[in-house]
């Protein structure tokens, strides 16, 4: 099992050995400086460490990589966040003349949290959260990331498991870090639209469709209470609304019941001569799935957000990212817990001795950073760290294209 | 930004250069020699235009046609002039005048852009189509447009995601593609197509895009101009005239010198069902019942108490009291909370001390959600819930039909005027003072914060 027991009691201990020997230091460094192109990108940034008995300081910055393993292995902090890149170093921003210390770029965030769907779900409430309403969140996940890619022209996002509840987007195109505060909350908003009658994207249905039957009808037994039954029927028209009350009389299975419902509004919808006829059925299906995010995280250049790999300090859970690619088999309860990956430390696996000795003779990597791949290599957490080294290197690559076109155009002049 | 009142200089253009348009951005500050008494009355009467332009904005939901029709009335009564010339003239240098009354702090500049703007969007609508063409191409915003094979590949998506257009109108008008960077209010309302970062926009709607750009120029300048503005201020004639028109906005001061040490502790809850106003009785009441309230609440009711009288020494014992009869401990009081009412006293952080919030605030800004009790009660609550609220308050039916909250046709486009005067007809009812039960909107000067009212 992923969890192996964490208690919150260890995170003492098992916090020192976390940030000594398994948390991805070099590939967070190299994340945040972004191939070094603006100077002091990484030296500006802001951190918030949350340290044992709820301790917050806010305005640490760091140097260089090392500056920021020794501080974090010194401070153990229990929860880490990421802020905004200033425009001078944070943990010297008392020095800087009043009004001059300013947020200037941060990657464009989105938190989706489950209790926001507190309305919407039966089986769980709160911070609780079970493999049935977890599809919303994976109905979530695929339509903003598809809005984001598709509709805004991003490419760089990084998916990350909160630890607990819910899902943090971290986008991280140059053109999303430099977005003013308005155009943050201007996407934000473009992508909840739980409310909204207007023209809706087909797509989107597709995915809704798609989950919905399975999500709602069956996993959530939309149909099958008598609240629930009244909060669909809510929605509609009163002469479906009176013929399926009629129908739910006899009908019972919830399956059954959805389809007699879009068939009567299809029918409707055939029927009517209006232009852009009553997507009842769609609406419905809307309002129980579509994103609801939180306008106020996405909006601020300055808002303090959990970084990637820190550790839930209730769950345990470390903060991993996750593959898209593989999205519907992702199981926030198999998401290894910070006991868990300790545990796997102490436990060699076989074959890896003869591995990395070959390796090592290639690579010209120092001791340290060795031992570090070696590590994590054998806990749980090394398809985590792959993902986000696949994902850097994407960034990369791109970055390298865009110089070359840049220096392309100069040259022709 | 330069104003150069006393300094003789050129007059650059000529006549028709200058004022080729009758619309403009403002980039160029006047150049030219005016008297004080024209200085005067020409930032006295765009001031009284700006005005009526916010009162308009708040009254009348802005995409009406009765807003349009009125704000055109009071466009053009104030359009006063022996020639166009004189007039754009006129617009041009008011503005720039009215700049540096408005720049020094961040609400008088956020208001006089918000102003600015409203007005601007008015007159941009009002043009024909081909001033508006000529319009952009005077000001260089040059986006593309999109070539009929574009526009026939994405003839479905343009036709499915932009407001209010058919097969045969995507046609004839011309689309832009702009960088949604530059669209953001469309983006927002999702009123066009969206891809790959771009906004497609129909011709029509490109005003929303010049706002944009007005916006962001007229914010910086104003940036630029209060750094010049001890130099103009330092000029005797014009600093008495630059402070009035500011102060003439924030309207009255509510510095606690007036109010404090007038009010007990003892005094709060009969207060509060006598005078208080119906957002802070609903507060204080929801504090009473569960101990706490949230940040939206604690701002907007802690003001409140602090414009009425109230000192730090009373407030931190008020809210301590009451938040440990609930579930939080003395220890965390004074951790979580009283660094925050400090604050609001302006004796932490960068020590501003905060005035309470007006009327128009409260209703404007940071609408409450579930679990809060902030925001106006005559704004945000449900007309049902409010009605039954009135009646428990025991306002007798014909004062509810008064307030009007009778009628079958409840809905939540209930204008901000009627809400107001259901407010004041409130007011009147729980015995709080007397008014005249005919007040018009306009009149919201002198009731525009909840503090007058004990």
């Amino acid at each position: 099992m992923s969890n192996s027991d964490y208690d919150p009691a260890c995170l003492p201990d098992l916090l020192p050995l976390y940030y000594r020997r398994l948390f991805p230091f070099s590939q967070y460094y190299r994340w945040l400086s972004y191939g070094g192109v603006t100077k002091n990108y990484f030296q500006n940034r802001e951190f918030s460490f949350t340290l044992k008995d709820d301790i917050y300081v806010r305005y640490q910055s760091f140097s260089t990589q090392n500056e920021l393993e020794k501080e974090m292995q010194k401070m153990n902090p229990y929860k880490i966040d990421i802020g905004a890149v200033y425009s001078h170093r944070p943990s010297q921003h008392n020095t800087v003349k009043s009004g001059t210390f300013q947020a200037l770029e941060k990657e464009l965030v989105f938190d989706i949290d489950m209790t926001d769907y507190d309305d919407v779900r039966s089986c769980c409430s709160a911070a609780d959260i079970c493999s049935k309403c977890w599809t919303l969140m994976t109905i979530a996940i695929r339509i903003l990331d598809r809005a984001l890619r598709e509709d805004f022209g991003f490419q760089h996002l990084l998916w990350v498991y909160s630890g607990r509840r819910g899902v943090h987007c971290w986008v991280c195109d140059e053109a999303a870090r430099k977005l003013s505060v308005a155009a943050r909350s201007a996407v934000a908003e473009y992508l909840s639209l739980v409310k909204v009658r207007k023209k809706k994207k087909k797509k989107n249905n597709t995915y809704i469709s798609h989950y919905f039957l399975q999500y709602a009808i069956v996993g959530q037994e939309l149909l099958s209470s008598k609240e629930g039954v009244d909060k669909v029927l809510n929605l509609l028209p009163e002469d479906i609304l009176c013929d399926l009350l009629l129908h739910y009389q006899s009908e019972k299975n919830p399956t059954k019941r959805w389809e007699r419902l879009k068939t009567l509004v299809h029918q409707k919808r055939q029927a009517t001569s209006k232009k852009g006829g009553q997507y009842f059925d769609k609406e419905i299906m809307l309002q129980y799935c579509y994103p609801r995010l939180d306008v106020n995280v996405s909006k601020g250049v300055n808002h303090l957000l959990k970084s990637p790999f820190s550790v839930h300090p209730k769950t345990g859970r470390i903060s991993v990212p996750i593959d898209l690619r593989n999205l519907d088999k992702f199981d926030p309860f198999e998401v290894p817990t910070i006991s868990l990956i300790c545990e796997e430390l102490d436990k060699p696996r076989p074959d890896e001795e003869e591995e990395d000795d070959t390796k090592d003779k290639e690579n010209e990597i120092e001791a340290g950073e060795r031992r570090k791949i070696r590590d994590f290599k054998r806990t749980s957490l090394a398809k985590y760290i792959k993902l986000f080294d696949q994902f850097l290197d994407s960034v990369a690559r791109s970055r390298k294209g865009d110089m070359l076109k840049k220096s392309d155009l100069q040259k022709d002049f | 930004m330069q104003f150069s009142g006393r300094r003789r200089k050129l007059a650059v253009h000529s006549q028709n250069d200058l004022y080729s348009h009758c619309l403009q951005l403002y980039v160029q500050p006047p150049l030219e020699n005016i008297s004080l008494s024209e200085f005067e009355t020409f930032a006295v009467e765009r001031l009284k235009l700006l005005k009526t332009v916010e009162n308009l904005g708040v009254s009348y939901v802005k995409t009406t046609e009765q807003y349009t029709k009125k704000l055109h009335a009071s466009f053009t009564k104030s359009q006063v002039g022996p020639s166009e010339y004189e007039k754009r003239r006129k617009d041009h240098i008011s503005h720039f005048i009215l700049r540096l009354a408005y720049c020094q702090t961040e609400d008088l500049r956020r208001w006089f852009i918000q102003q600015e703007m409203d007005l601007f969007r008015h007159r941009f609508n009002d043009l024909s189509s081909k001033y508006k063409t000529e319009f952009l191409h005077k000001n260089n915003l040059k986006y593309d447009t999109l070539s009929a094979d574009e526009k026939m590949n994405l003839k479905d998506q343009l036709i499915n995601s932009t407001f209010g257009f058919s097969g045969i109108t995507i046609v004839e008008q011309d689309f832009y593609k702009v960088p949604f960077q530059d669209a953001l209010d469309l983006i927002r309302t999702r009123k066009v197509f969206l891809r790959g970062g771009y906004a497609y926009i129909p011709h029509q709607d490109i005003v929303t895009i010049v706002l944009n750009d007005f916006r962001t120029r007229l914010s910086k300048a104003l940036a630029l101009t209060a750094r010049s503005l001890p130099a103009v201020q330092s000029d005797e004639r014009l600093q008495p005239l630059l402070n009035h028109l500011s102060h003439a906005y924030v309207g009255q001061d509510y510095s606690i010198q007036k109010n404090i040490g007038k009010i007990s502790l003892e005094q709060i809850d009969p207060l509060s069902a006598k005078s208080f106003p119906l957002c802070m009785r609903q507060l204080h009441k929801s504090l009473r019942e569960n101990h706490h309230l949230r940040h939206g609440g604690r701002m907007q009711y802690g003001l409140f108490l602090k414009g009425i009288g109230l000192t730090l020494e009373q407030a931190l014992q008020f809210w301590r009291s009451e938040f440990i009869r609930g579930k939080v401990d003395a220890d965390k009081f004074d951790k979580a909370y009283a660094y925050s009412i400090r604050h609001m006293f302006g004796k932490e952080g960068k020590r501003t001390d905060y005035t309470p919030y007006s009327c128009m605030k409260v209703i404007l800004s940071n609408p409450p959600s579930q679990g809060d009790y902030h925001g106006c009660p005559f704004r945000h609550s449900d007309p049902e819930l409010l009605k039954q609220k009135l009646q428990s308050y025991k306002l007798s039916p014909s004062g509810i039909v008064q307030v009007g909250l009778h009628t079958h046709t409840l809905k939540h486009n209930w204008s901000l005027a009627h809400r107001i005067k259901a407010f004041l007809h409130y007011m009147d009812f729980s015995g709080g003072f007397k008014l005249s039960s005919v007040l018009e909107y306009q009149q919201l000067e002198d009731i525009t914060n909840p503090v007058t009212w004990p």
